[in-house]
């Protein structure tokens, strides 16, 4: 709420009267009821905090603005307009296309396991077990895939996780890669 | 040679001498310096061949993390052979007793010294799916032999350990 009292102030200058006119009833009530008594208010404690009341936000559009326009432009133009004598260089805007992470873009990775003769079977299907949490039939499908075929994509996805559950196959010793699809 | 779960512990009981000094030789087979085909197989590429920078990075950060964790496993290992230690008559009949606990890292230590060792000699998978080849009359067929007791043991240990 701090920070609103100056560009209040600033907008119930905009619509003071003319001289010699008195202010139509509704900014007087507006004045009085957000700045000076409020103020006085606060001063004196009777009230913890200011507050926006909706009758303040209304009255710009639907009353204030017809009665005081010549006003409203000589001061809009002192205060709110920066002025400069030096032309403008400030060119078209310049449009940035939007681009998107690599990541974004990138198709799966493949975390591949391929055959190796040492490795036993059961020790391959623990670690299949142990590091993708896969069941024990699926691990089984996949090392039985690895030892006819030669090879068995265990895991696709983001190349991060793909690195991490490489690294962890390798800790196992066996014969893992990352590769991206052709 | 015997071997069976007793509680918290694998046991493997009445060791000949000849099987305890294989079991003693765990550690050191594990070891896969200056064997570059070793090397090349315990620590392979993460790739196919592309992606030069990522395997440099593996290189540099990856794989001083992965011989560290081989290393220690291989420790491990060591320290439960020490029951082992003596000599070789006090080796007859011993017996070994290897925590649940660690079992990990006898699988770990078991599949590193095979890996090794095949790599060294360079076994065909004709070879290695010879399991009743005998008599062992070379030190390839030593080495042979060698893998199928270590892998024997890591089916025994997988199967307790219900992996």
């Amino acid at each position: 709420m701090r920070g609103m009292r100056p560009g209040s102030q600033i907008f119930l200058e905009l619509f003071r009267p003319p001289i010699g006119e008195e202010w139509p009833e509704i900014l007087r009530s507006a004045q009085d009821d957000n700045f000076v008594t409020r103020r006085s208010r606060l001063e004196s404690g009777a009230f913890p905090r200011f507050e926006l009341r909706a009758t303040y936000v209304s009255i710009f559009p639907m009353n204030a603005e017809p009665l005081c326009a010549e006003v409203v432009g000589s001061l809009i133009a002192e205060i709110v307009l920066p002025r400069s004598a030096a032309p403008s260089t400030v060119g078209a805007p310049t449009i940035e296309e939007e681009t998107r992470a690599e990541e974004a873009l990138d198709l799966p990775w493949y975390v591949v396991v391929h055959n190796d003769p040492v490795n036993l079977m059961s020790y391959v299907t623990m670690v299949f077990q142990r590091v993708f949490g896969y069941p024990r039939d699926k691990a089984e499908k996949h090392m039985l895939e690895v030892h006819h075929r030669g090879r068995s994509i265990l895991w696709s996805g983001m190349r991060e996780p793909a690195e991490l559950y490489v690294q962890q196959l390798h800790s196992y010793l066996l014969l893992a890669t990352l590769e991206k699809p052709s | 040679m015997e071997i069976c779960r007793r509680r918290n512990q694998i046991e493997v009981s009445e060791l000949d001498p000849f099987l305890a000094e294989l079991l003693r030789q765990i550690p050191a087979s594990a070891n896969p310096e200056g064997a570059p085909a070793a090397e090349e197989r315990i620590f392979s590429s993460p790739t196919n061949g592309t992606e030069a920078e990522f395997r440099a990075e593996w290189k540099t950060y990856v794989e001083p993390e992965l011989r560290r964790l081989f290393q220690t496993a291989t420790q491990t290992v060591a320290a439960d052979l020490e029951q082992l230690n003596g000599n070789e008559k006090s080796l007859a009949n011993r017996t070994l007793r290897i925590p649940t606990k660690p079992a990990a890292a006898w699988l770990s230590a078991l599949n590193q010294a095979r890996l090794v060792i095949a790599a060294k000699n360079d076994f065909t998978e004709t070879e290695l799916n010879d399991h009743l080849h005998s008599p062992i009359g070379s030190r390839r067929d030593l080495s042979l032999f060698q893998v199928n007791f270590y892998g024997f043991l890591q089916e025994f240990i997988l199967r307790e350990m219900e992996y």
